[in-house]
């Protein structure tokens, strides 16, 4: 593969596949192959649709493309056919035959694979057409469904590395003018300006700057990140290059997760590819720039997100955090200033360079321009990864785009921000997704976590889940952190065990207090976040476990007993199956829970068919 | 695990201790786990005290110092996991297997492990068994599941 060396000979290159497409005229099977439609065999899917396509002799006439994540995982494994993008869910390598022969070769749709849009009782053909989508604005995935992730040739299709070259048409100068105008905020939950960031870094004074790339997706519920560098890995580059040029570094480093092999293998085959093709190494596209980027993958430790401890990790050291007098920007990795911007705001980098910071200012909020990628997740009916302009409200994205809360159940709160966010309840559905209003209210966006929660939800036990989390994860340098946090733990285990009084939530608040204030970085600073907003919204709950020693939702063992109801058909499954052998009864007469003997797992409840079992 | 192998890991870094981390994730990736001897090796190969190889493996979850199953049943405990119920299918697999979450059994066939979170949150609750993805699990067909590999390995 030869290289690309300048400006025009990107466009050429360009040309030639747009028309190369054009002449052969294929159609275009994508099956998503992001981690959710992998997990559920996709890559068998994709397999079936070559193999058939080429029994039927269509290889010259159709290609296959396995994607990244198109968003509705859900609806898994997801096939859109064609450029009018028809829309098909939960296709299994078995339907692929029909698929191939009815829809692909003849052009039929087949209503039994499309979606039922569930408030208009409609099909929906296209994913145009689905509310899902139709209630985004995907400006940075809605390209996933064009383009292998393997493929740079794909990519450049598109327009890849052409926001690269439109940054070295304006000099480094315009190109930090351009994104502070656009005030592009930090996508990792910080939300500090990138252009300022970007400025700094470059005015130091230094021989060497590095640019890092931080996709340590650490919180748990969020997969944003990993589906942009699964979907779209390029594109991340293509950011990295772009402040590489206007920063003045030769040398970057993406920090990755080791818990996403997959986004690591396809991020791998995209260094690669761009080497190969001259967009990474010496004199890129002619610019004079020469830069090259390295993968780190991470070990494990959430701390590894803050950008100090992220560093450590890089030299090869402990990944602990370090009071920041000195910013990372002046005095990053090895001593040298350090640029550190999260996977989602460089893949907004090339968008920016292409459409200009006054397109992008037209997108989203005054203070929070642009768009956002959000993980939907938990107790919804559409989960997935969803892009929404800021300044949409909460209650847009979790019922027009999340179609609402599974199972009939009824909505509760959203967690946003993960350990570090908080929990909000009904009454603040309607307040606008951006940076500073969700902090005002005591959670925050963070990296774009929103996982929804059912009233079979309890918040006394997600705060525990949370401070268990973080207990774990605080490196231990701050005694705040490291203590408070455990004891913070305890204090609401006990309120979860029935075992609080009335000194305990005035205890709890007071720690919320220490640890906040007396912890270096933001995992013990916004660490007491989930306790804070669920104490906040839901007094209630807390003084239920404590005064009628009651858990509400059904959740926390100790204070929850089973009981087997009349709906029993004594069918004999949950005696079978309970591991205490505290069922008894005959077949077909009711059966009863030994509640002395029950150890509350649950299996008697799964197992029952008849929904006989209840929760007091 | 032969010095060989290590050699051929640290070369592959340039046998630069900036690269500590790498190393040992590429060393534990080839023997499941970080043995002491190749702990004891790469210490003396890079000039690093075994002390400091140590702190790094223990505060990094990733590392284990003790062998590891030959099958590695790993649950995912994100939040949305959680709040379907990833709790207990630990449960479920620790009464099943009779060892705690984190264990091997005496065996050596399966190891516990749980993980934070693996970003295939529409499947959760999540179980993953040597590598390959169980999307919406029960306590019923974690079970199975279970039953089913402890008949392939010849048990019971």
């Amino acid at each position: 593969m030869a290289k690309i060396k300048t400006a025009a000979e990107l466009l050429s290159y360009k040309e030639a596949l747009l028309k190369k497409k054009k002449d052969e005229n294929k159609k275009t099977v994508a099956v998503c192959c992001g981690t959710g439609c992998n997990a559920i065999g996709a890559p068998k899917v994709v397999e079936a649709f070559r193999a058939e396509v080429a029994a039927q002799g269509l290889n010259d006439k159709v290609e296959i493309k396995a994607t990244g994540c198109q968003g509705f995982c859900e609806r898994g494994t997801v096939v859109t056919i064609g450029d009018e993008r028809l829309w098909y869910q939960r296709v299994q390598p078995e339907a692929v035959k029909e698929i191939v022969e009815k829809t692909v070769k003849g052009g039929e749709v087949l209503d039994a694979h499309l979606y039922d849009d569930p408030t208009t009782g409609k099909k929906c053909k296209t994913e145009s057409e689905i509310p899902f989508y139709k209630n985004q604005q995907r400006l940075l995935l809605g390209h996933n469904a064009e383009l292998e992730p393997t493929s740079i040739d794909d990519y450049i299709s598109i327009g890849g590395y052409e926001g690269f070259v439109k940054a070295v048409d304006m000099g480094a100068d315009a190109v930090i003018d351009e994104m502070k105008k656009a005030t592009v905020r930090g996508r990792g939950g910080g939300g500090f300006q990138a252009g300022r960031k970007w400025e700094t870094c470059r005015n130091v004074e230094s021989d060497k700057r590095y640019i890092i790339c931080n996709a340590d997706e650490g919180d748990p519920g969020a997969f944003m990140d990993c589906s942009i560098l699964e979907g779209k890995p390029h594109s991340v580059i293509e950011g990295m290059l772009v402040a590489a040029f206007a920063i003045g570094s030769d040398e970057g480093y993406i920090y990755v997760r080791h818990e996403y092999p997959l986004a690591i293998r396809r991020l791998t085959i995209a260094l690669e590819q761009a080497r190969e093709k001259g967009f990474l190494g010496e004199n890129i596209l002619g610019s004079g720039l020469n830069f090259d980027i390295k993968i780190n993958r991470g070990g494990g430790a959430f701390v590894c997100g803050e950008s100090t401890a992220l560093m450590a990790s890089i030299e090869g050291q402990v990944g602990e955090p370090r009071a920041k007098h000195i910013h990372t920007v002046v005095s990053g990795l090895y001593g040298k200033p350090t640029n550190l911007n999260n996977v989602e705001t460089y893949a907004n980098v090339p968008l920016i360079m292409v459409n200009g910071a006054d397109w992008y200012l037209s997108k989203g909020t005054k203070g929070s321009p642009g768009t956002k990628c959000f993980s939907l997740v938990g107790k919804v009916n559409n989960t997935g990864l969803v892009e929404a302009e800021m300044g949409t409200t909460l209650r847009q994205i979790i019922f027009d785009v999340g179609g609402g809360i599974a199972n009939g159940r009824k909505f509760k709160a959203v967690q946003t921000g993960g350990p570090s966010g908080g929990c909000l309840p009904e009454s603040k559905l309607d307040l606008s997704v951006d940076f500073d209003t969700l902090w005002e209210e005591g959670s925050m966006m963070g990296s774009g976590g929103m996982i929804v929660m059912d009233d079979a939800t309890c918040m006394v036990d997600t705060a525990k889940y949370f401070l268990n989390f973080l207990k774990f994860e605080s490196c231990g340098k701050c005694t705040t952190c490291r203590e408070g946090l455990r004891k913070l733990h305890m204090l609401v285990s006990e309120v979860s065990e029935g075992k609080g009084d009335e000194t305990t939530l005035p205890m709890i608040e007071e720690l919320c207090e220490v640890v906040e204030k007396g912890s270096l970085c933001a995992l013990g600073q916004t660490g007491v976040n989930p306790v804070k907003s669920t104490l906040k919204f839901f007094r209630e709950e807390y003084e239920a476990h404590i005064k009628e020693k009651k858990c509400p939702a059904g959740v926390c063992t100790s204070l929850i007993t089973y009981e087997i109801t009349d709906a029993c058909t004594g069918c004999l499954v949950c005696k079978k199956r309970c591991p205490e052998n505290c069922i008894s009864g005959e077949k077909d007469k009711k059966h009863v829970i030994d509640t002395e003997k029950c150890i509350k797992c649950g299996i008697c409840m799964d197992a029952c068919k008849f929904d006989a079992i209840r929760i007091y | 695990m032969e010095t060989a192998k290590v050699d051929v890991i640290i070369e592959k870094y340039n046998g630069e201790a900036s690269s500590l981390l790498a190393i040992m994730q590429d060393v534990q990736d080839e023997a499941n786990y970080l043995p002491r001897e190749a702990v004891e090796y790469i210490s003396k190969k890079l000039d690093v005290p075994v002390a400091r190889i140590y702190s790094m493996a223990t505060f990094y979850e990733s590392f284990h110092l003790e062998p590891r199953g030959k099958n590695i049943c790993t649950v995912c405990m994100g939040t949305a996991c959680h709040v379907r119920g990833a709790e207990r299918l630990v449960e479920q697999l620790e009464r099943d297997l009779d060892v705690s979450s984190g264990g091997t059994t005496k065996d050596g066939l399966f190891s516990i492990e749980e993980v934070n979170c693996v970003g295939a949150c529409a499947l959760g609750p999540l179980l993953i068994v040597n590598g390959e993805y169980h999307g919406n699990q029960t306590t019923n067909s974690v079970s199975k599941l279970i039953k089913k590999m402890k008949k392939n390995e010849g048990g019971e």
